[in-house]
């Protein structure tokens, strides 16, 4: 396998992608709008906004109602796409996303931006870890977290004709672009960015990459680390996983959220429903608000870092060896 | 001129079979259900409401969203009097079985959308939750406008539902987007589930609430026919504003022994009181 240069890698915000294809989608689909809630530089809907005007809607700072407009548009027969910040699009508005969208299984895509401890600066009101959670536990709801530019723009353009509703969750912060160009990606798959035998690590949204280039750097001290993303978390790529967990036997969850009801519990409902004989670790945010400060900072402070997947990737294996 | 008489009619057939739902699945909401029928029914049989039973989907058709959703029995009693489906499936309210394409009831508790597994057709929304009719009847009305379609979409609230802070969002934004093919419609019968609104939490003055937020208000007896279709009427003319009809209602209207109590929100009748209640109605 192509061994990818995270460390020189050009940084890109996903955000910026979703504006970018947003725009692109609009011209091919005249019948689709964009719905905002007084975010949409934040969270690049604006360059929607700007091209069509017609078709965005502002609807202040007002989630919940946001969220009944969007499911009205829905309703009549349009593809929407909602964004917020993802603490007041899946939190604030929760419930209107379950009776509406999820329930009537509407073609509305929930673009999150700011989702985890990325934020940085604005703090622990502002820093979601609990969104994937909530959403995987609705019904009809998909939910995708990409883990760079490249496969934002390839989500978008594979989801955009699903008629069916999908929580994308971004995150601020510009990270490495390291998918493969000519990487396709299908709800529902996982990817093998990089084999390995000793341990596997699935991770998702902008710690792949981090996850990456731990494994490079454990190769050197002779750790074989195979590392999975697993963009789309529902529905999960249950293959994958049994397939992975069966050759290394020590599995690491890794992402930007709470330990809680995110990627780690959708990777270990699997492995404990298929009696997979792996170690599960958890690497992600511990059960606890973070503070405030520079997002690398922030993420470095919560073990979010290359030094901390290292120190759970070799908990796993010390945990493998007295089995 | 419409012919009041025969609505009234019709209304007194619907009550009856609002009583008979709630009384056969042994669970419902009477008394908010016998509130809105006479509105209901002027909305689809006074040559209101643009629809046409034998293509739900017809996209030119207006939209009526129930946002006070526990008024199911009414919506179904009226969607099923003008066609969209059997009478006979009305006894299938809130049991397990019924006429989705599974074998299980498309009369939901709370309605679900005619395009949901478990919907009925002609439903536009699924509601239950209260507070989101009103967003989501602003989404459909700016989404048929936005197509050029002179289509309009008419929801009912409840008084109680507009405690709720989501309906003072869409209040908000519906008058500030002047959004014109839009018809609220409140059934004002001072009365929630825990007793008087204005003891709970007090909506009142609604009609200077509504007036801030930028909307025409129409003030009606909402048991009165000539009123109710007039209110429409000057809704659907005034331009450049979102309408809201505050219709005085009275709960339990048409069985003496249910109006203006609240015990009768959400209980079903015994069979003595559910025979009683049919002598009443007939």
């Amino acid at each position: 396998m192509t061994v990818i240069d995270v460390k020189n890698a050009p940084k890109k915000a996903i955000r910026d992608t979703y504006g970018e294809v947003l725009v692109e989608l609009g011209k091919i689909d005249p019948d689709m709008v964009v719905l905002d809630a007084d975010l949409s530089e934040s969270t690049r809907t604006h360059k929607f906004h700007l091209a069509y005007p017609e078709r965005f809607f502002n609807a202040g700072i007002a989630e919940q109602n946001m969220i009944g407009i969007a499911a009205g548009f829905a309703y009549t027969g349009r593809t929407v796409y909602v964004s917020s910040f993802a603490i007041f699009l899946s939190g604030r508005a929760w419930e209107i996303i379950r009776q509406q969208i999820a329930y009537n299984k509407l073609n509305v895509k929930l673009v999150a931006s700011h989702g985890g401890v990325s934020v940085g600066q604005d703090g622990a009101s502002h820093q979601m870890n609990e969104d994937i959670s909530l959403m995987r536990s609705l019904p009809n709801m998909n939910v995708i977290v990409p883990a760079d530019s490249i496969e934002m723009e390839k989500v978008m353009k594979k989801v955009h004709s699903i008629k069916e509703p999908f929580y994308i969750r971004m995150s601020r912060e510009k990270f490495p672009v390291i998918m493969p160009s000519d990487y396709e990606f299908e709800v529902g798959k996982g990817f093998i960015l990089k084999e390995g035998s000793d341990v596997s690590v699935i991770a998702c949204g902008v710690m792949v990459s981090i996850a990456l280039q731990t494994a490079y750097e454990l190769e050197e001290e002779g750790i074989s680390v195979e590392v999975i993303n697993m963009a789309s978390i529902k529905p999960i790529d249950r293959e994958l996983i049994i397939q992975t967990a069966n050759k290394t036997g020590a599995v690491v969850t890794s992402e930007e959220h709470s330990i809680i009801g995110g990627l780690s519990s959708a990777v270990a409902e699997v492995l404990s429903e298929e009696g997979c004989n792996a170690i599960l670790v958890r690497h992600g945010v511990e059960d606890r608000f973070a503070l405030s400060g520079p997002a690398l900072e922030v993420m470095e402070q919560l073990g979010l870092s290359v030094e901390g997947l290292k120190s759970k990737i070799k908990q796993a294996l010390g945990k493998k060896c007295q089995k | 001129m419409t012919d009041f008489e025969k609505l009234q009619q019709i209304a007194k057939e619907l009550r009856k079979e609002i009583i008979t739902m709630v009384y056969n699945a042994q669970s419902g909401h009477p008394g908010g259900s016998l509130s809105a029928i006479d509105i209901l029914t002027v909305l689809y049989f006074g040559g209101i409401l643009r629809y046409d039973p034998k293509n739900p989907d017809w996209e030119d058709r207006d939209r009526f969203i129930l946002s006070k959703g526990h008024a199911s029995p009414a919506l179904y009693s009226v969607l099923a009097h003008a066609g969209y489906f059997p009478k006979d499936e009305l006894l299938t309210y809130r049991k397990t079985k019924g006429f989705a394409p599974d074998g299980y009831s498309r009369l939901q508790g709370h309605p679900a959308w005619q395009h949901n597994k478990h919907g009925a057709p002609g439903v536009e929304a699924s509601t239950g939750s209260l507070g989101q009719g009103l967003s989501i009847a602003i989404g459909q009305a700016l989404s048929l406008k936005l197509w050029g379609k002179d289509s309009r979409v008419y929801v009912m609230l409840g008084d109680g539902e507009v405690q709720e802070g989501m309906v003072w969002e869409a209040a908000m934004f519906a008058g500030h987007h002047k959004i014109d093919n839009l018809c609220a419609i409140l059934d004002n019968n001072n009365l929630q589930i825990d007793g008087d609104v204005r003891d709970i939490v007090n909506i009142h003055p609604i009609k200077k609430k509504f007036e801030a937020f930028g909307w025409n208000v129409i003030e009606i007896d909402g048991h009165n026919y000539k009123q109710i279709y007039d209110a429409f009427i000057q809704a659907k003319e005034t331009k450049g504003k979102p309408t809201i009809i505050v219709a005085h209602t009275i709960k339990g209207k048409g069985v003496s022994f249910m109006e203006n109590n609240f015990k009768w929100h959400g209980v079903a009748p015994s069979k003595e009181e559910y025979e009683k209640a049919l002598i009443e109605l007939s």
